[in-house]
This record gives C-alpha cells, sequence and structure tokens, in this order.
C-alpha cells in the first residue's frame, strides 16, 4: 500500500505513465483528444511553467548504491533538464542531493551533497550559468518511498532539480 | 525554558557510619571483564528506603532498576525478603539474607530536612563477610528524587564493581514521530532510563546528531533552520543558539574537544567533496585537518584530545582512520570485510566503537584504537551510531525496526542489549558525562 501511494505521488513515474499512453493511442491512430485520454493533468502543463518542467522533462535522476556518478539515463533526463533550463532562464535552480537509508547518518549527508554537486556539474557542462545554481543535501533525512526493501532504496537514491519560486 | 542542568542537587556526601568505608578492603564484588562471555550478575537485595512515604520504595525501585539494567547484578524479589528492615542503620540479620543468597544488601531511609530539602542515605552490606561496605547520605531539593536514586545506584555500582556508574547521566538525541517520508524531528532530552524527557526544539526544521559538552551545559547539533543545513550551539539551560562559524557550504557532524574549548566538524567543499575542521569556540579561529577529494566525516577526539578519529571513503569505500590532532599522520585502522563508519572515541581511551555495514547487516562493534582486535555487540537490519556511557562500559545506538528507529544500549560483552523507553521514535543518542 505504501509503496503504491509513493510511486504514484512520484511525478517520474506519472510522467512515463502518461507518454507510455500516448504513444500506445497513436499507434491506433485514434484521433482522440487529450481530454479523452484523461491527460488534462500530464499533458496540459504549460510550456515554460514548473510544472511543464516536472511532468514533460522530469525534474529527478537516480544513482546506484553509494555512487555519485551520473548514469547514462541520468544523463539523459539531466540533458534534457539543461536545455529546458537555457530556454526558461528565469528560474533559480536548487539541486536536492539524496540518499538510501542503507548508509549512517553523517555519511549519508555527504553522499547527497556528493550527487547535488555532480548533478549541479552536469548541468553547468550543458551551459547553464552556475551562478543560476544552488545544491543542498538532504542525506536520508527525506525519503520519497518508505519500504524497507530495494525498489524503494532506489527511488531515495535520487537528485531532484527544483525551480524556486515554482510554489510547487 | 526550566533549568535542568544546574546542579539543583546538592550532593553532600559523606561516609556513614558504624564502620568507616575506607578502611574496609577495597576488594570488588564484580569483576568486570569485558572479553568474558558471562558475567554472572551479582544477586543483590534491595530493601525498600524507610520513611518518606511513597518516596522509600520509589527510590528503591529506581536503584533496582538501574542495577538490574547494567547486566551485573541480579535483584532479588522483594516476596523472597525474610527480614523486614525496620532500622536502616543496625546491622540486619545477616543469615536471614545469606539463606536467600544475596551477597549484597542495600538499607537506606529518606525523610525531609527542616529546610525542605530531601535526605537520602544508604548502606551497602556484604552479607558473607557480616560488615557494611559503604555508606553515605545525600541532599537534594524536591525535584530531584530520581537524581538521588541514581546517585545511590552509582555509588552502589562502584563500590561494588571498582568502576564509576553511569545513571546519574542524561542522553540528548532526536526524537522522531510522523510518516516515513514526512519525519517530524525535535531534539529532546532525558535522564538515561527514559525518564524525564523534554524537547529542546519545536519540530519546524529538520535537526540532527546532537551531542554534549563536557561542561553538559550545552550541545552542538546540526540544524537546517536557516534552510542550508549547518552546526549549532544550543546552551540547555537558556535555549540561546548560535551558528558555529561562518562557513559557505553545509556544515555537518558535530562533535566537542574534551576541553570544551573547540568543536570539530565536517564542511562541504564546493567540489561536493567533504574536510574535517576544528573551530576554536573562543577565537573562532579554524583548522583545517584533512583535504582529501574524499567524503572525510564524523570525527571524534580521543580522550586526551591528542588525536581524532573519523571516517573516509579516500580508499574507495568509508573505512576508519586516526590522525593527530593536527592532521598529521592520517592513517587507516580498519581493514575489515565491511563498510566502517561513525567512530566514537571512548572515554576511557581504549575502545573505538563503530558502525559496520556488512552482508546487508548493520552491526555495532569496537576496536582498539590501533584497529585491532574487532568485536561486534550487535548485529540487525539497520541500526547505527553507539554512543558511549562515561564510564566506557555500555554503548547506546539507535535501530530501525517496525517503521521506526528506537534506542537500545549494549554492554561490552554484546550480551546484554536494553532498550530505552521513549514514547515516540528516537535516534542518534548521545550520553552526557556523568552529572555534577
Amino acid at each position: 500500500m505504501g509503496r503504491i501511494a509513493a510511486l504514484t505521488r512520484n511525478p517520474v513515474m506519472i510522467a512515463l505513465v502518461a507518454m507510455l499512453a500516448i504513444a500506445g493511442c497513436a499507434s491506433k491512430k485514434t484521433p482522440n483528444n487529450a481530454a479523452d485520454l484523461g491527460l488534462n493533468g500530464a499533458g496540459a502543463a504549460t510550456p515554460g511553467s514548473a510544472k511543464d518542467f516536472t511532468v514533460n522533462i522530469g525534474d529527478r535522476i537516480f544513482f546506484d548504491t553509494d555512487s555519485t556518478s551520473i548514469r547514462a539515463d541520468a544523463q539523459t533526463t539531466l540533458s534534457r533538464q539543461a536545455q529546458w533550463l537555457n530556454q526558461y532562464k528565469q528560474y533559480a535552480i536548487v539541486i536536492e542531493g539524496h540518499a538510501d537509508e542503507r548508509g549512517t547518518r553523517e555519511y549519508n549527508l555527504a553522499l547527497g551533497a556528493r550527487r547535488a554537486a555532480a548533478t549541479r556539474d552536469f548541468l553547468v557542462a550543458k551551459g547553464v550559468s552556475a551562478s543560476r545554481l544552488k545544491t543542498i543535501s538532504y542525506g536520508k533525512e527525506r525519503p520519497v518511498a518508505v519500504c524497507d526493501d530495494i525498489s524503494c532504496w532506489s527511488q531515495n537514491r535520487r537528485a531532484v532539480t527544483t525551480l524556486s519560486g515554482a510554489g510547487s | 525554558m526550566k533549568s535542568i542542568l544546574k546542579p539543583l542537587l546538592m550532593i553532600a556526601a559523606m561516609a556513614m557510619g558504624m564502620t568507616a568505608a575506607g578502611t574496609l578492603p577495597a576488594l570488588a564484588l564484580v569483576e568486570l571483564n569485558v572479553n568474558k562471555g558471562n558475567v554472572e550478575p551479582l544477586p543483590i537485595a534491595i530493601t525498600d528506603f524507610q520513611g518518606g512515604d511513597a518516596l522509600g520504595a520509589q527510590i528503591s525501585e529506581i536503584v533496582t532498576a538501574d542495577l538490574k539494567r547494567s547486566g551485573l547484578f541480579a535483584p532479588i524479589d522483594k516476596s523472597a525478603f525474610i527480614e523486614k528492615i525496620s532500622n536502616p542503620d543496625a546491622a540486619p540479620r545477616f543469615d536471614d539474607w545469606k539463606v536467600i543468597n544475596a551477597q549484597a544488601l542495600v538499607t537506606g531511609s529518606v525523610g525531609k530536612e527542616a529546610d525542605g530539602r530531601i535526605r537520602a542515605q544508604y548502606r551497602l552490606w556484604d552479607t558473607f563477610a557480616g560488615q557494611q561496605m559503604s555508606g553515605e547520605q545525600f541532599f537534594a531539593n524536591d525535584a530531584n528524587t530520581r537524581r538521588v536514586a541514581h546517585i545511590i545506584a552509582d555509588a552502589i555500582y562502584e563500590r561494588l564493581t571498582g568502576e564509576k556508574g553511569y545513571f546519574d547521566t542524561r542522553v540528548v538525541f532526536i526524537d522522531e514521530s510522523g510518516a516515513k517520508n514526512a519525519r517530524k524531528k525535535r531534539l529532546a532530552i532525558m535522564d538515561q532510563d527514559g525518564a524525564n524527557v523534554r524537547y529542546l526544539s519545536d519540530g519546524k526544521s529538520i535537526v540532527l546528531t546532537p551531542r554534549f559538552s563536557p561542561n553538559r551545559q550545552e550541545i552542538t547539533y546540526m540544524s537546517y533552520e536557516s534552510g542550508q543545513p549547518r552546526v549549532y550551539l544550543l546552551q540547555i539551560e537558556t535555549g540561546q543558539r548560535e551558528l558555529v562559524g561562518n562557513f559557505p557550504g553545509m556544515t555537518f557532524a558535530p562533535r566537542f574537544s574534551p576541553d570544551g574549548q573547540k568543536v570539530i566538524m565536517s564542511l562541504l567543499r564546493d567540489d561536493g567533496n567533504s574536510n574535517i575542521f576544528a573551530m576554536d569556540l573562543r577565537s573562532r579561529s579554524t583548522t583545517r585537518l584533512t583535504n582529501s577529494t574524499a567524503i572525510d566525516t564524523s570525527p571524534s577526539y580521543s580522550p586526551d584530545g591528542s588525536q581524532v578519529v573519523f571516517t573516509s571513503d579516500r580508499g574507495g569505500r568509508a573505512q576508519i582512520y586516526v590522525m593527530g590532532a593536527d592532521g598529521s599522520g592520517q592513517n587507516r585502522i580498519s581493514f575489515g570485510d565491511g563498510v566502517y563508519s561513525t567512530p566514537v572515541w571512548s572515554p576511557r581511551g581504549d575502545l573505538i566503537a563503530f558502525t559496520k555495514q556488512t552482508g546487508g547487516e548493520f552491526q555495532i562493534g569496537v576496536m582498539k584504537t590501533d584497529g585491532s582486535g574487532e568485536r561486534i555487540l550487535s548485529s540487525g537490519f539497520q541500526q547505527e551510531g553507539p554512543t558511549w556511557a562515561p564510564n566506557g562500559r555500555v554503548l547506546m545506538f539507535f535501530r530501525d525496526s517496525a517503521g521506526g528507529p528506537k534506542l537500545v544500549s549494549v554492554d561490552l560483552t554484546g550480551r546484554n542489549e536494553q532498550s530505552i523507553p521513549t514514547t515516540n521514535f528516537a535516534s542518534d543518542p548521545a550520553w552526557s558525562p556523568l552529572l555534577e
């Protein structure tokens, strides 16, 4: 129960479900509009809005256990983020670094900080101005998924790009 | 905030009586040998203290609980007592106590002085030798009856083991409530047995890793209250708070030096690594102790202040290192199979406690200061963060199970594990020195 609830709260998963739905329908060439497909929530975000960023770009990346290297899938997400951030320059950005619970508290604060820094450095290398970027580590203090096994830990090892003043 | 740590308790201790304690053989009835597996707890009879209505029984109950939880004593059930003590100052009928195998006997009394203070006195008897081992009396004001009982328990522990006790102490910790993904964390302080909990923060910001100053009046901890996580000092009595240093990035993992003059902690570098700094609290000058492109954290001073033990992943995964207090001679001391973190130097100087992750488990263990002689005291799915009792014989840590963390203590034999009762979930315990 807890895990399912956590998953559906995860915007990446929502975006993924939405994209699959679009792909599936497109292949059948069904001329439905977005409202009929029930995609009002996901697809209708105003371009350039914080919701657009979270839903259509993806605000988070995930890491391997005790690792701070940016995985291939994360590079794709961050490249998309950089492109978007370079287009919409009105936002200041805070990158939150997080760790799973399989480490001790102080070490995980440091690990979360390192993940946030690695994410920041990737975005800077993709042209996002360093002056717009701040980082903060939450260590293992802010899990999004709350079960006690691997499926949750992998969701908690993350860096989340947040737009300040986004009001979300 | 009401005063907690001010010496409300006037400890006018004096040896009482019939036999001067100093003239007795200083032979301990209980042998503390941490390397020997089985310590046979000493059977002891603790009678209700005379006078003071319910107070006498309450003091006896607290002394009994303290001694029992230490694992070194086996208090005998009162229903087995044969002699009913009517005069706690007179020699008991030793045969009545020997026959129920009480090797030690505690008698005592409690009463109110004309000035309103409470006076409590105890006598400790060696029933087989047929003589008094010690006797003392203490004065306290009304609000401190639990402390009087803990002090008496410490006196008995010390007389019977030859080691200082640890019952008249407090623990600062993080009180945790609410769902796991929205946990409210509050600074809290309580007696070592879980009594007298008080909150020191409001729960609006995340707070972590509180540690006692050797002067018992302050704690250092980490808080997110300014947005960026930083190390703070808090005066327990006045509630006055102060940022430690003015660093650009996150500061974390603070601890006091043994003289209380410095706080040692980690500072996040711009490249995402963390190094160890010490800050002099009077001059405000800071000294960098490590400068590696690695995570260096969880520093803890040796009790003489000459060395620091810390965690670093400079060799790939987190291991334990020791260096001079000036940062010189950084040497790895842990070489076991697993990941090591949260090293804490024993107040006796002889051991370093740590958390070790291996085989999907979290273990609490100790090693000698050169890394040899590793012993695992407790293993579990998720547990971490040991803190030492001031006598260096017991560790407290936190264990996550059934939805959240709770506090647990274990002695150095690893055989005596006790849970510490707390209302909510609790983590990051830090043990105070003996109170004054």
